[in-house]
């Protein structure tokens, strides 16, 4: 079985059925996706299929057509990924654990809608759990991921 | 002294008792006294120098904190290395900070000193004396253990002495280095400099030199006013790997040859398998092999696999019957034993006056009577259980978060059968803790599979379901409430009787099941008997109920129990005797001023007293836990998709804050995390095992339901208090005391969604 990830191509022996998140993590050593539930229930394993998130946790490999990218390559030349970079200004994450999947929730809100509101994050970001209670500050972040995107930084 | 002889003598010294224990408790400035060995000794880089347990530093000038607490999210590897660097004069941003090894020489002494059945503010010679000497709960934990709120105030004094004392042999030997005499030489940056001439030296062109001379007799200690780090927000040194996916979790680890796995555990607490058929698992592609496991958490099996996946889909494919529980089988049952529990006589923890004196004469229309209860309820971090071991040439490593490594060493030992030498125990980062990580039984299920694996380490992963299964569970707890209130309103009497499984019974069952629990459990009260509050006749009795379901350590403890009790029933006699919740609170709490400015505080933040609009509300609690003063407003609204949280406002006395930004961000993620339990968790039973299973049945609050903060710390008590945990205890009943104050409903049993629906 043939996969890009992260720009890279792996060829991998695996049972079709195995979800993403465990090709990933156990085949192709990806630990950037977190695994939380195996339901899709927390969103900690959250990557992009074609630019669109899902949950790895519950995605059979074999059903997986297009380019995958995670954590760990939405930065460019070195630079972090604007959502990374006002994670990191707004100081969000405490244990870490589940900020993987909410990044990645955010980079794909933001490919959406360049400026969006409390109900726009409120509909994006659902899905991801995070039991520290880092609410306020991701939804702080993304606000200021909005501006420094859009400001080209 | 080799370190397996003193991790011999003080094995010993705990099974011996508290005598023994305490000589070595009271020993707290070891890096000049040296009663324990540097553990950084035996494992230094090439010109690396180390000063004492918490720093060293190479002879390229790489400056490195050891931070000895687990960090599971709470920010502790910075607040702790920043009390370092704070006196030795370096920035965040210039040192590397490592968790460090296992090691009796990061003893938690404070851990130990709430133990005792006094209050935090109870400063007689009694309750000194016995702080000094330690209560059941510091037995258990005696060893190096992240938990308890404990982490800065341990640290305080002993890293900002151990930053010091490098410091001033860095100048030492700077001076000796430059011909300068110490007193006009500074230090900057990881620099000693002299400014009248210019010269300078980097820490690490001296720090062999520096390492090698005597540790200072006097340190000297930077005034508070001096501080350049500490009492300032500062940016975490762990903030960059947690945004970009770096593999820092156990589950995380990656070695060499690795196996995986996952376990198949009893689903009846203790209950062994009365049969099992495990050829179709067996049979399963990538399956390795299913070993049978028994641990004091229980029994179960074990399935070593080529990975994760292969592993979770065997451990489905077993095929096993369980033996019946020795506890009742469901939640109806349980309820029943707890309830017969309060009947019986438990230990008075508080007993001022005379109580029954007080109620015997009183008009019914003066009395208060309310019944409480509260469910189990589990961890649920976001990273389920895992560990890593590999079990080679008689050398076991154990890579996992954990918050008592010297635990894990000591039980991993034991269950494999070499001496704790022989183990090595590599600390990871958490994705969260909350209490879960002070138990073993990850780390003890990979040790016995790596006796399978022929050397090769194991990844050993639980599935969600087989975490939220098999947890040391937050007690359930029912309380039995009255109050004779005075003609002017204010409470003349209260009697509380509470009644929940005992925490320290089932924790030394699990970890030490040669030990008898001694004295009663003051966790079933604590946050009830404890409080500063002045009532002539106030009585809290504790007992406890013999359910055997595993319990242990949830995110402030009892009283994330107690404190929904206490403070829900005061509300209640505040509405009974028309008296302003606020006002009533002040009132009693008038001998302790750092309580009233507390609560004045949160107050006048959340504008308390002024009028809202119809559908809103607003409900306060205070709770003093873990030595800090905290008061939370919770503002409710009533909307079409259900009961909203719109608004927190918490103000927190810490006596000293160290960090206010991690301490502003752990109060409302301790706060988020009590309201997510008393909106809508709970553990129930059936058939002897735990109903819920994952996020779907045991959710917790998302972010549309997450409502603004607004936070106040507060610096006017002259003891320092804890941070992790104190948001929570009134977080639930602020916002049930909300939910009466909007609707007339008072909701007495947890969780509030069996009587109202969030949004």
């Amino acid at each position: 079985m043939r996969l890009t990830v992260d720009g890279q191509s792996f060829d991998i022996d695996a049972d079709p059925e195995m979800p993403l998140l465990w090709a990933l993590r156990d085949l192709m050593g990806k630990t950037g996706p977190k695994f939380g539930c195996g339901i899709a229930a927390c969103g900690a394993c959250t990557v992009h299929v074609d630019g669109q998130p899902v949950r790895s946790c519950s995605l059979p490999v074999g059903q997986v057509t297009g380019v995958v990218t995670t954590i760990e390559s939405i930065g460019s030349d070195g630079k972090l990924h604007p959502v990374q970079q006002a994670w990191l200004e707004e100081q969000v994450a405490q244990c870490g654990y589940c900020q993987a999947g909410q990044i990645m929730s955010a980079v794909a809100l933001l490919d959406e809608v360049a400026d969006p509101t409390d109900a726009d994050i409120d509909n994006a970001m659902g899905g991801n759990l995070c039991r520290c209670g880092t609410y306020p500050k991701i939804r702080a972040a993304i606000k200021r991921a909005a501006v420094l995107k859009t400001a080209g930084i | 002294m080799t370190m397996a002889s003193v991790g011999k003598i003080a094995r010993r010294t705990f099974l011996i008792g508290a005598a023994a224990i305490a000589g070595g408790v009271a020993v707290g400035y070891y890096y000049y006294r040296k009663p324990y060995p540097n553990p950084l000794e035996g494992d230094l880089a090439a010109g690396e120098a180390t000063f004492n347990p918490y720093v060293k530093i190479g002879a390229d000038n790489t400056i490195t904190i050891v931070a000895p607490r687990a960090e599971m999210g709470q920010g502790i590897s910075t607040t702790l290395a920043a009390m370092v660097a704070e006196e030795l004069d370096v920035g965040l941003d210039r040192i590397k900070v490592e968790h460090g090894p296992a090691s009796y020489a990061y003893y938690n002494a404070t851990i130990l000193e709430e133990g005792g059945p006094f209050a935090f503010f109870d400063e007689s010679m009694t309750a000194q004396a016995m702080r000094a000497g330690m209560g059941v709960v510091g037995k258990l934990l005696a060893f190096q253990a992240t938990g308890g709120s404990t982490s800065t105030r341990d640290g305080f004094d002993e890293m900002r002495q151990a930053g010091a004392a490098a410091r001033q042999m860095l100048v030492a030997a700077a001076a000796q280095r430059l011909g300068i005499a110490a007193a006009e030489l500074e230090t900057a940056d990881g620099r000693v400099l002299h400014k009248a001439s210019g010269k300078s030296v980097t820490y690490g062109a001296v720090a062999a030199a520096a390492a090698a001379m005597a540790p200072p007799a006097d340190i000297r200690l930077k005034d508070k006013a001096d501080w350049k780090l500490l009492g300032k927000p500062q940016k975490r040194i762990d903030m960059l790997a947690k945004v970009t996916g770096a593999p820092i979790f156990g589950i995380d680890v990656t070695l060499p040859d690795m196996l995986y796995g996952t376990v198949k555990m009893s689903p009846r607490f203790w209950a062994k398998p009365v049969k099992a058929d495990l050829s179709k698992a067996e049979k399963m592609p990538g399956v390795i092999r299913i070993v049978p496991i028994e641990t004091n958490y229980g029994h179960g099996f074990g399935i070593v696999a080529e990975n994760t996946w292969a592993a979770f889909k065997a451990a489905e494919a077993i095929d096993a019957e369980w033996a019946d529980p020795e506890y009742p089988l469901d939640s109806a049952a349980i309820s029943d034993v707890l309830k017969q529990a309060l009947g019986t006589k438990g230990s008075e923890m508080r007993d001022d006056g005379d109580v029954d004196t007080a109620f015997a004469d009183a008009p019914r229309e003066r009395i208060v009577e309310a019944d409480y209860a509260v469910p189990y309820l589990a961890h649920a971090t976001m990273e389920p259980m895992n560990a890593t071991a590999r079990l080679k040439d008689g050398i076991l490593d154990i890579w996992c978060g954990n918050q008592a490594p010297t635990l894990v060493r000591q039980l991993c030992a034991n269950a494999v059968g070499i001496e704790q030498d022989k183990v090595s125990v590599h600390t990871t980062f958490m994705g969260g803790g909350f209490g879960r990580r002070v138990e073993v039984d990850y780390a003890l299920c990979a040790a016995l599979m790596a006796q399978e694996t022929a050397g090769r380490p194991i990844k050993v992963v639980w599935t969600r379901e087989e975490d939220m299964r098999h947890d040391a569970y937050r007690p359930a707890s029912v309380g039995k409430f009255q109050a004779r209130l005075g003609d002017d309103g204010m409470p003349v009497a209260i009697d509380m009787a509470i009644a929940s499984p005992s925490m320290i019974a089932s924790t030394l069952r699990r970890l030490f099941p040669s030990i008898s629990p001694l004295g009663p459990d003051k966790s079933i009260v604590d946050g009830a008997h404890n409080q500063p509050y002045t009532i002539p006749n106030y009585r809290v009795t504790g007992a406890a109920a013999p359910v055997s379901i595993p319990v242990g350590s949830w995110r402030s403890v009892g009283s994330s129990i107690n404190g929904f009790f206490h403070e829900g029933f005061l509300d209640e006699i505040a509405v009974a005797g028309k008296t302003d919740p606020v006002e009533l609170r002040k009132k009693l709490m008038a001998a302790y001023p750092a309580a009233v400015k507390v609560v004045e505080k949160v107050a006048e933040m959340a504008k308390w007293g002024e009028a809202l609009p119809a559908g809103k509300a607003k409900g306060m609690a205070f709770t003093l836990s873990f030595g800090s003063w905290v008061g939370e407003v919770v503002q409710v609204a009533d909307t079409p998709a259900g009961l909203l949280i719109e608004k927190v406002w918490i103000a927190a006395d810490v006596g000293t804050a160290l960090d206010p930004g991690i301490i502003e961000a752990q109060l409302i993620s301790a706060a988020i995390y009590g309201l997510s339990a008393a909106m809508g968790q709970e553990i129930t039973f059936a058939d002897g095992m735990v109903e819920q299973s994952n996020f779907h049945d045991y959710d917790a609050m998302r972010i549309f339901q997450c409502p603004a903060f607004e936070v106040a710390i507060l610096e006017n008590f002259h003891k320092m208090g804890g941070v992790g945990e104190v948001g929570t205890p009134p977080a639930a009943p602020a916002l049930a005391n909300a939910i009466f104050a909007l609707t007339g409903k008072r909701i007495r049993t947890l969780p509030l969604s069996k009587e109202v629906a969030f949004a």
